[in-house]
């Protein structure tokens, strides 16, 4: 028998409703009171040089541009794979990639020089730049996920949406290797000029936008009293798992590639070894708390099946994705270019020295701004509309699923 | 007497030498000019890619105390001394002097860095909106107008050329336009160029007895840098990146 799932808007009358819309709309306001003051006094009151160009704003936006394509696996999942137990998902799936999109492109737009010429950049294009194209890909993606989700939602396009749905994934991955190919192109760095960046940037995307899925899920079902079975939860766990794992080798095989090549030694030393912020970022957030302790977590026999737990593991991948775009982002900034290879170099324009970066308030508050606005459409879209089913209880989401379990 | 003759002959000797070769040349090179007549390209003409200029930095000329290029360069493009909010590491470089040192070997340069006038610069391929483009005569460029401060050209140049405007900027020069939240580099002085002048920093590296610039048409093979290209050892820097740049370097 097939089932349908019962959608509805969540009541959004309760005090802490009101609490989490104030709370994040007063982040969205100072984020964009940080804004106002940085495009008024010029980029000299941020933590950004001429030597580490893209700082924290990048940080936040590539993080959950990434997360944003992430988002929508779930989606997919039910929808190209044909998962049943996924299904009732692809709903939140679909409008959490939408959202994390918005405020990752929000922040990304703030921290241009100039965001008064966004009209430039979209009317302008240089078809030979990847940033270009990414301009086209987020756009495209939007709204290749609006119409994504009207067919799941309305009843009469049901028929197209499993077409939709294959669009969009396919959509998704080519949008996750623009953003990976950002970094992987620029051959003049020693720290990126990788191809495997793009694969990269696709599973670090199916982790973290599945941690997001997951803290997102738990949180809206147990604030509101709703329903949620382990059959999905316990999927949703074992998969993070699976992803956790894929980034982690990604991750091994691009240090073991540059290790290999004797041109490279230098920059793996200083993220490995000598770099300080950058060293302690990568082993003890990205590799020990944002990978090896959640995945350990989420396979733990007794603590794999606890909800705070899987809770705790799903914000530490988070934690763990932030330091490592931090480390591949700045990091890679922070480590000289090679203009003369052999040579010591010296200069007023701290050539040959490892740059220094503090984010400022500013530009934190502008980050954690994109955040709050992404969590902020989530919210209203799914007080406004059917997004959530009524019960994600195991038996009504997939008897046979649940049996299986 | 013989004093007279000897004057006589030498003078018709040179004449006759003078002769030969103007005739020679007739003859070989009908309408061809070897030395290319001074004419500066009317305003109204769109520079052609029969010119592309280019600059031989020769580093046993350089002298290590010297910055005269760089104090030209400022006063010449009006930066340098106009970004009062901004750190040293935010203020704008066009041209910077870099002592460099062999490991292994010890050998100690200085040579003047900027941007390098790439045939294929990295800047124009990554720049989302074209405002990073480089004119047909080979002078690489960044549009004010167009420009959204993106800034992925200062990712993607592997010289560290370019420089990000962080504040509000007054008394800029008419003729080197800058603007918070763009981003700019070396012109190659382009104001000069265009009225067949020379780089200021060429220039006042020549007027320190220095000579260690050399300006000029690269696919002029009778210029001064080309011949000077032609005669003796030069680099590319980054040269593994096949970039063509027009900048070289001899000596390192």
């Amino acid at each position: 028998m097939k089932l349908a799932p019962n959608y509805r808007e969540i009541e959004g009358k309760s005090t802490g409703f009101r609490v989490l819309l104030g709370g994040l709309g007063l982040l969205a306001a100072l984020a964009f009171g940080a804004f106002l003051y940085m495009e008024h006094s010029g980029h000299y009151v941020t933590g950004m040089t001429n030597q580490i160009v893209w700082g924290m704003p990048h940080v936040f936006a590539i993080f959950l541009i990434v997360a944003a394509s992430g988002a929508l696996n779930v989606a997919s999942i039910g929808t190209v794979f044909g998962k049943s137990l996924y299904k009732p998902l692809g709903r939140l799936s679909g409008l959490l990639a939408i959202a994390l999109l918005l405020g990752g492109l929000m922040v990304l737009v703030l921290d241009l020089g100039h965001p008064d010429r966004l009209i430039v950049a979209m009317t302008y294009y240089n078809f030979k730049s990847i940033f270009a194209w990414n301009i086209i890909l987020y756009n495209g993606f939007l709204a290749v996920t609006i119409v994504y989700l009207w067919f799941m939602m309305e009843r009469k396009m049901n028929r197209y949406y499993r077409a939709a749905g294959t669009v969009a994934f396919v959509w998704r991955l080519i949008l996750t290797t623009g953003t990976g190919s950002i970094f992987g192109w620029l051959v003049a760095r020693s720290a990126y000029d990788m191809a495997m960046l793009a694969p990269m940037f696709i599973i670090m995307s199916f982790a973290f936008g599945l941690a997001i899925f997951i803290l997102v899920l738990m949180a809206a079902y147990s604030w509101t009293g709703r329903p949620l079975g382990d059959a999905v939860l316990f999927r949703l766990k074992n998969l993070l798992g699976v992803f956790i794992a894929a980034v982690l080798y990604f991750v091994m095989v691009y240090h073991l590639s540059n290790l290999y090549a004797t041109e490279h030694h230098g920059v793996e030393r200083f993220i490995l070894m000598d770099g300080g912020i950058y060293t302690q970022l990568f082993w003890i957030v990205q590799i020990l708390i944002g990978s090896l302790l959640p995945l350990a977590m989420v396979y733990h026999p007794t603590i794999g099946k606890s909800r705070p737990a899987i809770a705790t593991a799903s914000l530490l991948v988070i934690i763990g994705g932030m330091a490592q775009v931090y480390v591949l982002l700045i990091g890679g900034q922070a480590y000289p270019l090679e203009i003369f290879p052999g040579y010591e170099v010296t200069s007023s324009f701290h050539d040959g020295v490892v740059n220094s970066y503090s984010p400022s308030i500013w530009e934190i508050t502008l980050g954690v701004g994109g955040v709050a606005v992404a969590l902020l459409v989530v919210t209203i879209a799914i007080r406004v509309l059917r997004f959530l089913p009524v019960s994600l209880a195991d038996d009504a989401v997939d008897p046979h699923a649940a049996k299986a379990d | 007497m013989s004093d007279t003759s000897n004057r006589i002959d030498s003078a018709r000797r040179a004449f006759l030498n003078k002769a030969g070769a103007a005739a020679g040349a007739a003859a070989i090179a009908p309408g061809v000019f070897l030395t290319t007549p001074a004419v500066a390209r009317p305003a109204d003409q769109p520079v052609s890619s029969e010119k592309r200029w280019g600059i031989l930095v020769d580093t046993n000329k350089c002298a290590s105390n010297c910055d005269a290029c760089v104090t030209a360069c400022k006063d010449e493009n009006g930066w340098g001394s106009t970004e009062h909010h901004s750190s040293q590491e935010q203020q704008s470089q066009w041209i910077r002097k870099v002592e460099i040192r062999n490991r292994s070997t010890g050998f100690v340069a200085t040579l003047p860095l900027m941007c390098q006038h790439c045939e294929h610069p990295p800047c124009v391929d990554v720049c989302p909106t074209g405002a990073s483009f480089k004119r047909a005569d080979g002078i690489v460029l960044v549009d004010k107008h167009i420009c959204i401060g993106c800034r992925y050209c200062m990712m993607a140049c592997p010289y560290k050329a370019r420089s990000f405007i962080h504040e509000d900027l007054e008394d800029q020069l008419p003729w080197a336009p800058r603007g918070k939240g763009t981003v700019e580099s070396c012109t190659l002085c382009v104001q000069r160029v265009d009225n067949d002048g020379t780089p200021a920093c060429v220039e006042a590296c020549s007027a320190e007895n220095h000579n260690a610039l050399v300006f000029g048409n690269l696919n002029d093979e009778n210029s001064d840098i080309s011949r000077e290209l032609a005669r003796a050892e030069s680099i590319e820097l980054r040269a593994d990146l096949a970039l063509n740049t027009g900048v070289r370097y001899r000596g390192i």
